[in-house]
């Protein structure tokens, strides 16, 4: 029987894994690891895959905007019919409610501060029951995702006799 | 004598230098293009909270001299993982000595315990320090030599053959560096045993590897059965668990008599051990259950990506349960361990250690740690593969 959380943990730091990389981590064979898997994916438990990139480095001037937004809840829909509106902008990365000083967290990726602050201005702030926002730009990644971003990544270990 | 050696005391003559430190020097001068498998501690880096707190005491100027045991919060931390992850109790004000790494605990114990001529069971394959400690206080090592068909657990008739009117005490190594091999429960309730018929001998437990056990979630000692708690002193540290080898921290528990009489040594020899280490491990041993799971989860990956590759290049292993060893067995290819061990660094670039370097009877296996990257132990074993079939059709 394969542990889930076990498996989750592993493809969560390694999603490249192939089925028998997983199979022999696990002990457990490739036909086990693939319907676990499965299932996994039709309950919703794992909703996809996707790559860890420093997009910083492929286009400097891509940048990331985290920005807080207070609304008027909806009769009868809460948060989440303004929530739903503004999370289906492809852009829009992650879109969390909040408890605190404010009801949204919206992530926003793009190409360019100027196309942030545009997004703010003409797609959030105008939406009906938005009543303030305020935009943070991201100046630089340490850690992203579990992943240091200026890691070393070498085994200085000398040879010793034990 | 021009070399010197006459100068030197006769017991230091007689431990043999270590054979495999050519074999290292070799190793690291031919370091940047060699796989390292050969090393035995652990590639991860000490969890941060564990440096961080170390960090902090010396930002807060805690740079002098510990009581001689070790801080007290630092013993107190010990017994208490101690009684969190074994069930026995021990007195953090008598019971409990901070030592540098395990090591400084055997060697303790061993000037302790033995007058001239006193014999000590050693079993086999095992740690290169457990022999040479013994000689340099003037004991007599026993060997005993366990057997890969009893997947290399001490038998309680091997022990109780080994057992004369001299033998002053037993070290037990379990999880075992270089086997890999770990003792249950029931199997250490049959050497209990027969350990309560010999109530004047002294039993040293060396745990290091204790965390490192991919059976059972929680250490199995003998210091769990009450008859011998009394007369067991348990050695153990941060070093492998925790990743902490270069803090250079350990501890000894123990009945208040051994415990007080390897502080004198301590005491004359050591002073006390490093500060900052400690304060490192009270911030392990209080709080590092989590991160020592986690590198053991990953350790246990590791284990079975190395038996898969070596299962594949034909090399019969028996099943390791602990520490981050394996010990193949290399008979059959007409070959000693340390030819084997020497031409596959050579010829295949990968360094392993010959299993004669823990005792006769590791004769005709060689140890393979793998404490390394999935990436690195795979490459290591496509290489050992070629490396086999190439002496197969030589």
């Amino acid at each position: 029987m394969i542990d889930h959380i076990e498996l989750l943990r592993l493809i969560e730091n390694d999603a490249k894994l192939s089925l028998e990389d997983i199979a022999v981590r696990l002990g457990a064979s490739e036909e086990e690891v693939s319907k676990e898997i499965k299932y996994l994916e039709d309950e919703k438990i794992i909703l996809g895959y996707t790559t860890n990139i420093n997009w910083e480095k492929q286009l400097p001037e891509h940048c990331i905007g985290m920005i807080e937004v207070r609304i008027t809840p909806i009769k009868g829909k809460g948060y989440d019919q303004v929530a739903n509106i503004i999370s289906q902008y492809d852009k829009v990365s992650a879109c969390y409610l909040m408890s605190g000083g404010f009801d949204l967290m919206v992530i926003y990726e793009d190409m360019s501060l100027r196309d942030i602050a545009n997004f703010v201005n003409q797609k959030i702030a105008t939406q009906e029951g938005v009543l303030s926002t305020t935009t943070h730009f991201i100046l630089k990644k340490y850690k992203a995702n579990g992943i240091m971003f200026d890691a070393a990544d070498k085994d200085d270990r000398q040879a010793i006799i034990l | 004598m021009t070399d010197g050696t006459s100068k030197l005391s006769e017991v230091v003559n007689k431990v043999p230098p270590s054979a495999i430190r050519r074999f290292f020097d070799l190793a690291n001068e031919m370091k940047g293009h060699v796989i390292s498998l050969s090393i035995g501690e652990p590639d991860f880096v000490t969890p941060w909270s564990i440096r961080e707190a170390g960090i902090n005491s010396l930002r807060e100027g805690y740079t002098h001299y510990s009581p001689n045991s070790g801080y007290m919060e630092a013993r107190e931390a010990i017994c208490s993982y101690i009684q969190r992850r074994y069930g026995v109790s021990y007195s953090s004000k008598e019971e409990c000595l901070i030592t540098v790494g395990g090591s400084e605990g055997l060697d303790l114990v061993a000037r302790a315990l033995i007058n001239p001529g006193d014999e000590v069971v050693i079993v086999e394959p095992c740690f290169v320090a457990y022999k040479a400690t013994v000689m340099f206080a003037h004991g007599v090592p026993v060997v005993i030599s366990t057997k890969e068909e009893n997947d290399y657990k001490l038998m309680p008739e091997e022990l109780e053959a080994a057992i004369t009117d001299k033998t002053k005490y037993i070290i037990l190594g379990y999880p075992s560096n270089p086997t890999g091999a770990v003792m249950t429960y029931d199997d250490l309730k049959k050497i209990k045993d027969v350990l309560v018929k010999y109530p004047d001998i002294t039993i040293i437990s060396d745990e290091l590897y204790c965390e490192l056990n991919y059976l059972d979630s929680k250490p199995s000692s003998l210091i769990q059965f009450p008859e011998l708690r009394d007369r067991t002193v348990m050695i153990n540290g941060f070093s492998k668990s925790y990743a902490m080898t270069g803090f250079r921290i350990g501890y000894s528990v123990g009945p208040k008599s051994i415990i007080a009489a390897m502080t004198k040594i301590h005491q004359y020899c050591i002073m006390s051990a490093p500060s900052t280490a400690q304060f490192a491990v009270i911030e392990a041993a209080s709080n590092g259950d989590s991160c020592i799971e986690e590198m053991r989860n990953e350790y246990n990956h590791r284990r079975r990506v190395l038996l898969k590759g070596l299962s594949d290049a034909g090399l019969k292993c028996f099943t390791p349960y602990g520490a981050f060893y394996a010990f193949p067995s290399i008979e059959g290819l007409g070959i000693q361990s340390d030819e084997f061990c020497e031409r596959f660094l050579l010829e295949k670039k990968v360094a392993i250690v010959p299993g004669k370097a823990f005792g006769e009877c590791g004769e005709g296996h060689v140890r393979i740690s793998y404490a390394a990257s999935i990436d690195d132990i795979k490459d290591a074993v496509v290489r050992l593969k070629e490396f086999v079939e190439e002496l197969k059709n030589a």
